[in-house]
């Protein structure tokens, strides 16, 4: 039987993210593991749930693989439905031929037959790079009292950062009057958090007039939200105030990550709403006795025999005894033997770090931030200088003469 | 596997009084973050088992909590699945009417609808305080390889303490056929054949089994069946190696869940196996979080929990928070314990949702540990 959902919820994980480099080499950016058990992705997909959608498209196109096993049906975050729940969208052929999602616009009109599915009275546009814990049908509400054509979600950012984003100007009412993407001498500091309010019927009659426009990008920011501006629709900022972090690059993501730490976080995932996750049967951790541990979130099926301090461990991770590791993100399955060192680095999962090999230099002493790559052996007693980026899968890292 | 699983959740459940007050032997909380029950499971599940009935007896609300719709073990399944079997009061499965029943083949009598339905060739019996992780495909292909009716798992193991003195020891040939077997041995350093509880039955032996144990009022599986039977049909024992742990005392669950803590080589041979993990209710908690403070030696520790104080050769479960100036030593602490600053636990049992308060003082010892009830605030 036909049901109509209020607001169906499209979620845009297709893009590589090509700045998180080797993290992204054979996972999509929403893919990418975040905070000790967690994929990026988890963070909207949850608000989602704890915001009473129950309907979300999610855009897929590079490296779809990982993330189409991760969500499958959708049941940890109870989004296996039988009606809606959580899909996933990859470009398809249709009668009239088929084509890539070229850009987000694109993307969400070649899906506009999945949103007519469902009739929703509201869309709600989603990204799959944000760490944040927001509550959705907040904004609906405003977007609703409003009578907003469009509401656009703002957070207040420093104004010497504006620059670096999309930038509402608004009047007292939070009516939004000028967009600018980026602009060198910012006049607001209400930055767009990616995340948009549309009523149905607008986006739709947008998205198929901006498809039509051979010289447009097909983005939101870039051609269909000033058209709408220009248009003079009613569009709102929705001003959120709490932590939301783009984790687009490496130096961000390891900042995010470390915003969970300490004993006042930044960004506290025991305050809040529950973020869910698919997680593996993992047996508890076992802290050896001659572990030292300090200021960090470690995750079920840890060994830990060493010492780790400012760190972030996700699960499966053996660290031996008299090894160190120090403001690192280590994800899943890594070995760290006997006597290494690691300093400052983020290590990508089904890592081996031999003994007495050094990983990075540290923080303090000025180092940089190091990276290595999926699948990748450190021989024992190697030292990988800081700042130094080891592709995946390098079976052997070596020290080049 | 052409096999059906059958959990009997509560049988044991007065050896540890004081964890099964509120619930069943199946859903006593075990080493961080599993139930009892997870490894009967597991072990069905692992072995390709997809029909599990569990028998409860009482109180088994916290089992289908923990069960729910068996998803966690990827039993939420059209067909077959984990189903509960609520105990039937009737008057063929139980001669005393208005009464439970009080043993494993009373157990199996009060479910004979459920049995007579039965589709599989085979069916595994198992308690729920089996803590192992066995092959069950592997006992079964040796069970059809003999043909046999009825296979029992064993272990060689000396009976040497009163508490073992329940016990089921299995005499057997040198091919492994069953000969005799007692209960309530006389204790002794020699290494014997110990049920582990753990049986494969041919269907249709068990099916006649229930039939004529109804028809003639048997109420004990070891006395009326497997001994009063075993010259007759073909009965084997399977040899198993690997560690096994159950409990009859609260000692005893203490005993048992620190040696997992100290033998690194049972927690691998229990947890770490390839292909056979353990399963178990996922509760979505945060990673666990050290805080700067945090000073911890050998423990166990499941996720979601957030330590500030110091903590040694502790088990502590999902959600616990020990603050800042906190000593807990030797002890187990139960899902979202609560252990306030300055307080010192030493040799301590802590139920779920046990408050602390600053400054308290407890300490029990290993052989009698302080048990702290469900929820108290101390």
């Amino acid at each position: 039987m036909y049901k109509k959902k209020e607001c169906v919820a499209m979620l845009l994980a297709g893009g590589q993210g090509s700045r998180l480099y080797t993290l992204t080499e054979r996972v999509a950016k929403p893919a990418v593991p975040f905070g000790g058990k967690y994929r990026i992705i988890d963070f909207p997909l949850s608000n989602c749930v704890h915001s009473g959608i129950d309907t979300v498209g999610v855009l897929t196109q590079y490296q779809p693989l990982v993330l189409n096993e991760y969500i499958g049906n959708g049941q940890p975050w109870d989004l296996d439905r039988n009606y809606g729940g959580v899909m996933v969208l990859p470009p398809y052929q249709g009668k009239k031929g088929g084509d890539w999602y070229r850009g987000t616009a694109n993307a969400i009109y070649q899906n506009l037959q999945f949103i007519r599915r469902y009739d929703p009275d509201y869309v709600l546009i989603l990204s799959g790079d944000h760490i944040y814990n927001m509550d959705y049908s907040e904004m609906l509400e405003a977007h609703k009292q409003k009578g907003a054509d469009a509401t656009i979600a703002v957070i207040e950012v420093p104004l010497e950062e504006a620059s670096r984003f999309g930038i509402m100007n608004t009047d007292e009412e939070l009516r939004i009057v000028e967009f600018e993407e980026k602009p060198p001498q910012p006049k607001s500091n209400k930055a767009s958090m990616g995340i948009y309010i549309f009523n149905t019927d607008v986006l739709t009659r947008y998205l198929i007039r901006d498809e039509a426009d051979e010289n447009s990008a097909k983005d939101f920011g870039k051609n269909i939200i000033p058209a709408m501006l220009e248009d003079g629709l009613k569009m709102y900022a929705y001003p959120f105030r709490g932590y939301w972090k783009d984790v687009g690059t490496l130096d961000s993501f390891w900042e995010a990550n470390m915003d969970l730490l300490g004993d006042r976080p930044v960004f506290d995932l025991y305050s809040g709403k529950k973020i869910f996750s698919r997680t593996e049967a993992r047996p508890p951790q076992i802290i050896g006795a001659s572990a030292v541990l300090s200021d960090s979130l470690i995750t079920e099926g840890c060994e830990i025999h060493g010492e780790v301090e400012h760190s972030v461990l996700f699960g499966d991770v053996r660290i031996e005894p008299g090894a160190v590791v120090r403001d690192s993100i280590l994800m899943g399955n890594i070995s760290v033997e006997a006597g290494a060192v690691i300093e400052y680095a983020i290590i990508d999962s089904d890592c081996t770090v031999g003994a007495k090999a050094t990983v990075g230099k540290a923080r303090r002493d000025g180092g940089k931030l190091t990276v290595i790559g999926a699948e990748t052996e450190i021989s024992p007693k190697q030292t990988v200088p800081d700042g130094v980026m080891v592709a995946a899968g390098s079976a052997e890292y070596k020290k080049e003469a | 596997m052409n096999a059906a699983g059958i959990i009997f959740s509560n049988l044991h459940g007065r050896h540890i009084p004081e964890l099964t007050r509120m619930r069943t032997m199946a859903s006593v909380p075990f080493a961080c973050r599993y139930r009892l029950i997870d490894f009967a499971l597991s072990n069905m599940v692992n072995s390709g088992i997809t029909n599990i009935s569990v028998i409860t007896h009482n109180n088994y609300r916290s089992l289908m909590d923990h069960i729910g719709s068996g998803k966690d073990w990827d039993m939420a399944r059209r067909s077959g699945g984990i189903k509960l079997l609520p105990p039937y009061i009737t008057a063929n499965g139980n001669p005393m009417a208005n009464a439970l029943y009080s043993s494993r083949l009373e157990a199996l009598k009060s479910i004979s609808q459920s049995i007579s339905e039965l589709k599989e060739d085979y069916v595994v019996l198992s308690d729920c305080d089996v803590i192992c992780n066995i092959d069950l495909a592997d006992v079964l292909r040796d069970h059809v390889a003999h043909n046999a009716d009825m296979t029992m798992v064993v272990k060689r193991l000396p009976v040497i303490t009163a508490e073992e003195k329940s016990r089921v020891i299995v005499e057997a040939d040198s091919n492994g056929r069953i000969l005799d077997c007692e209960v309530r041995p006389q204790p002794g350093l020699r290494e014997q054949n110990v049920g582990l509880n753990i049986w494969v039955i041919t269907r249709t032996y068990l099916q006649s089994v229930v039939q004529d144990s109804i028809a003639h009022g048997y109420t004990s599986f070891t006395h009326d069946i497997v001994a009063k039977n075993a010259t007759r049909r073909n009965f084997r024992v399977y040899r198993f190696d690997g560690p096994y742990g159950d409990m009859s005392s609260l000692a005893g669950y203490f005993k048992e869940s620190m040696a997992l803590l100290n033998n690194h080589a049972s927690w691998d041979a229990l947890f770490n196996v390839e292909q056979r993990p353990v399963l178990t209710h996922v509760r979505n908690s945060p990673p666990t979080k050290y805080a700067a403070s945090a000073r911890v030696r050998n423990c166990m520790i499941a996720d979601g929990c957030r330590i500030e104080g110091k903590v040694e050769n502790c088990i502590i479960f999902r959600g616990v928070r020990v603050s800042p100036n906190a000593v807990v030593k030797n002890s187990i602490l139960f899902e979202d314990a609560y252990i306030g600053a300055d307080a010192d636990l030493n040799c301590v049992i802590a139920d779920k949702s046990v408050v602390i308060r600053e400054r308290v003082r407890l300490s029990g010892h290993p052989s009698l540990p302080f048990y702290i009830d469900k929820s108290t605030m101390l």
